[in-house]
């Protein structure tokens, strides 16, 4: 794969830097770095340098055959997953600046939450990341559970942690499904979705809905498993690692695919630390970071599980890392299923949860909680508190201050991708603007996270 | 999470450092918070940062609140996680409200955490505080030439009611 | 598909039509040897040859053929693209080639909130598609602002563009947007899906039409085609044309609230 090296290449790509030696095959690469303007001298590839200033030479005075355009992408495009505006400055194909816009999704989640109470901000919440509603919906009870200082029943955390696991497959799938299609490969979107909707079908079954269940409740899940759940989903995830396989086979030795993927976008793992990216990104990066292992929550210490991590952190690596995940998340719900408690589902403090319906026409006080509860809420005791989890994105914090009343006064997502999406100017700069397409799928950028 | 007295060590190493930085601490529900002057932020969290004992490299969350009516009414909160460790501090720079036609201001970290680029201009964006020597604060969220900042608490929620028509019928401009 | 027998040219008096099928072979061995001519081939023609419109034909060429734009704002988009998945197969109607280009796509399907920076990006799309176009409105969201009544999200797109048909859901199932998608398809083919107010005779019941006095004009017009529509597809109908009925009752007069104004007719509030 070409690429036009910047500048003369006296930093760039002399093969000392030893940030570079991830970045070197000696098959695939170019001769001696080339000067600026020569067409045919500059069609000699070399390997872009690591720092930003080596490898678009912007401080060097542009001549006037080198013209910047400067075109817009989005915010409706087929590849921006999602509605993002990017102003791309482009000399030629290369990316010189890149800057992206966003907004255009923002529906004013964190405000409307202040005017709802805690039950009802539930379902506003898991609209933001609208790929990981389960995610969602536990940073957010698990904030204010800090904040309660409430202990979920272990079955709730097993089903939570066994829906979230499906979310994060789910998660993966359209991701996997909607990149290749910007690369291309069509087949993958089908395939992917085939499957994603079998996981659809699983939420469904426990859930009622497909997709924004507002299942997880402050206190743990709204109601227990059905009969049947268990079976079918234990039929899937049977199936489900062939077909990650079936995926792998298509992609992953795919000429067309490393060639578009491998070395691309590969931006050092201190420079993502500083940018505070979490996730894949930083997972591919090589930095063994995954909160589900240093800082387990609900039930994740008691699984036995890996976290890949990649190498180089390229788009390739970032691939791998998510289809790694994908089988990892299998063994996780394996594991929770065969390990599923038994006993309540939510907690029973009736100041908080919802008493149980047939209660409700023996028990008084039980009436009266329900009233309470529906029409005002419970109030949380004043207090501030941020609350990470694990997202497929990267972490995914919450934080909710309460003041005493039944309506939280704020509540801050901190979302994995508005954060990650920083980094993109840094994988792109000095490549061509297909691979920013390719960057921006790897990415994993959604626009519902960003805007919130 | 620094426990209550790994929290009262590092606000005092942190007074010793730089005077009056630290105005308040809390310790709840297993989180620590250091209440800090704004102006000093920079100092603060480099401390927190570059200190051998401290390291707190990863700045996970830059996100403003409002307090009102609580005065300081406006609080910037930086999230900071010492990744070897795998301990979360929270300091929270407080700023007043200067009154009607002026915006709180404080300095920029930008610089030294690439990460708080986008995230101080969501702050600028929803509570109108100013970032000084921010490279590019301007809205982030909003439409570029929106007046308000959203999230304050005193800004209103918006919408439109929705008419339910025999009610409007009978009662008209009841949502009023 | 009814076949409808039109006449190209004027009408003439009704030969009398012999349907039997000797007499139809007989006929037809006599055209191909030329033997038929005159009123005899125009009626042999038109008994043995689907003739319609031409814009019949065009509207169902375009219903079944129509281009999407992948248009996708949030949440709807993911299950906007398990429409285009395999499962629940929009390519079965025809509509898979997604566009891209709004200036190659028919039809918009907004499928997510609007935001109020987004609107004017969705008003400009819209104006870039080229007649005929229409739009789908997907989910609460774009539909009426849905569970977001706030500052940032405009209530419902009909604001600011015409929207053919609601489809309502939080995301709606990929089967109700089909069921949506398939109400469109009857409505540009003219033969527009009868409405409920025709299945349950509750022609009057608009709330325009509950005050106390008459139907407008184009309202009674618009009632009389839908009602022959209804008859000649078997429905039953309301029985007295153009009456409204006031299901209500008369507004109470209350002392405490101030006089209702006065409105134009025809409104909804």
């Amino acid at each position: 794969m070409v690429r036009v090296s910047e500048g003369n290449g006296a930093g760039a790509g002399n093969g000392s830097h030893p940030d570079e030696e991830g970045l070197r095959d000696d098959n695939m690469r170019g001769s001696a770095p080339a000067h600026g303007r020569d067409v045919v001298a500059r069609s000699s590839a070399e390997v872009v340098g690591t720092s930003l200033i080596e490898r678009t030479g912007v401080e060097e005075a542009l001549e006037p055959e080198q013209e910047l355009m400067t075109i817009n992408l989005g915010p409706h495009h087929p590849a921006t997953h999602g509605v993002l505006r990017l102003l791309v400055s482009l000399q030629g194909e290369t990316v010189i600046d890149l800057k992206p816009i966003m907004g255009y999704v923002h529906t004013g989640i964190e405000k409307s939450c202040e005017d709802q109470s805690y039950w009802k901000a539930i379902p506003f919440v898991e609209r933001m990341d609208y790929l990981s509603y389960f995610f969602n919906m536990q940073a957010f009870c698990g904030c204010v559970e800090t904040l309660l200082e409430l202990e979920i029943p272990p079955r709730a955390k097993y089903l939570r942690v066994i829906h979230m696991e499906l979310n994060r497959l789910h998660s993966h799938l359209v991701w996997l499904g909607t990149s290749a299609l910007d690369l291309g490969a069509m087949s993958m979107f089908f395939y992917c979705f085939r499957d994603r909707d079998r996981i659809l079908d699983m939420f469904e079954m426990s859930t009622g809905q497909r997709m924004h269940t507002r299942y997880f409740q402050v206190g743990g899940v709204f109601e227990d498993i059905p009969v049947g759940f268990e079976k079918k989903l234990r039929a899937f995830t049977a199936e489900f690692p062939s077909r990650v396989d079936q995926f792998e086979a298509l992609l992953t030795n795919n000429e067309i695919f490393l060639q578009r993927t491998k070395g691309i976008g590969i931006v050092p793992r201190e420079r993502l630390k500083a940018l505070g990216v979490t996730g894949p990104l930083l997972r591919a990066a090589g930095e063994p970071w995954d909160l589900r292992k240093v800082d387990p929550y609900l039930a994740y210490a008691d699984f036995d599980f890996d976290i890949p991590i990649g190498t180089v952190g390229d788009g390739w690596d970032r691939f791998r890392c998510r289809i790694q995940e994908m089988r990892e998340s299998v063994r996780i719900i394996d594991q929770a299923l065969a390990g599923l408690p038994e006993g309540p589902v939510i907690a029973d403090d009736r100041k908080i949860v919802l008493p149980p319906r047939h209660e409700l026409g023996t028990s008084m006080e039980a009436l009266i909680h329900h009233f309470k509860l529906v029409t005002e809420g419970f109030r949380v005791p004043p207090g501030e508190a941020y609350y990470p989890i694990e997202s497929p994105r990267g972490e995914l914090g919450c934080f909710v201050l309460a003041d005493g009343s039944a309506k939280p006064a704020r509540v801050h997502f901190r979302d994995p991708s508005f954060v990650n999406l920083q980094c993109l100017r840094d994988m792109c700069l000095g490549g061509y603007i297909a691979d920013m397409i390719q960057n921006l799928a790897m990415l994993d950028p959604v626009l519902g996270g960003i805007d919130r | 999470m620094p426990d209550a007295t790994g929290l009262e060590l590092i606000r005092a190493e942190l007074n010793d450092a730089h005077p009056d930085a630290v105005i308040d601490t809390y310790h709840r529900h297993g989180q620590a918070c250091l209440i800090v002057d704004a102006e000093q932020i920079r100092e603060i969290l480099g401390w927190l940062r570059d200190t051998p004992g401290q390291e707190y490299t990863f700045l996970a969350s830059v996100h403003g609140v409002d307090y009102l009516p609580a005065e300081p009414r406006f609080g910037v909160h930086y999230e900071l996680l010492n990744m070897a460790r795998v301990e979360r501090v929270r300091v929270r720079a407080e700023l007043s409200d200067p009154g009607e036609d002026a915006l709180p201001e404080m300095p920029t970290v930008s610089d030294e955490w690439p990460t708080a680029d986008h995230q101080e201009r969501e702050v600028y964006d929803f509570f109108g505080i100013v970032f000084r020597d921010h490279p590019d604060l301007r809205r982030i969220l909003m439409p570029e030439d929106y007046v308000g900042w959203p999230q304050r608490r005193d800004f209103p929620i918006g919408g439109e009611p929705v008419i339910f028509t025999n009610t409007e019928r009978d009662v008209p401009g009841w949502y009023a | 598909m009814k076949r409808e027998k039109i006449r190209a040219t004027l009408p003439l008096d009704e030969p009398t039509v012999d349907k039997s099928l000797l007499v139809r072979q007989v006929r037809a061995r006599d055209l191909l040897r030329g033997d038929i001519e005159g009123l005899d081939l125009e009626q042999h023609v038109e008994q043995s040859v689907l003739t319609t419109r031409l814009d019949k034909v065009l509207n169902w060429g375009r219903a079944n053929a129509i281009f999407p734009a992948t248009f996708g704002l949030a949440c709807c988009a993911i299950e906007m693209m398990s429409v285009v998945s395999p499962r629940y197969d929009i390519a079965r109607f025809g509509a898979e080639a997604m566009r891209a280009s709004p200036r190659q796509a028919d039809m918009l399907i907004l499928s997510g909130r609007v935001s109020i920076k987004m609107a004017p990006v969705v008003r400009r799309l819209y104006d870039q598609m080229l007649e005929p176009k229409w739009v789908v409105s997907m989910g609460a969201c774009s539909s009426s602002g849905g569970m977001f009544a706030n500052y940032a999200v405009v209530q419902g797109a009909d604001k600011f563009l015409p929207v053919d048909i609601h489809v309502p859901g939080c995301p709606p199932r990929p089967e109700a947007l089909l069921y949506g998608f398939n109400k469109l398809q009857r409505m540009i083919m003219g033969d527009p899906d009868i409405g409920w107010r025709t299945r349950y005779s509750a022609h009057g019941t608009e709330e325009w039409a509950r005050e106390l006095g008459e139907v407008t004009e184009e309202a009674r017009d618009a009632y009389a085609a839908a009602r022959d529509i209804a008859e000649a597809a078997g429905e039953p109908t309301s029985g007295q044309p153009g009456t409204p009925v006031d299901v209500a009752g008369p507004p109470q007069e209350r002392a405490d609230v101030p006089a209702r104004p006065e409105r134009e007719r025809g409104r909804f509030i």
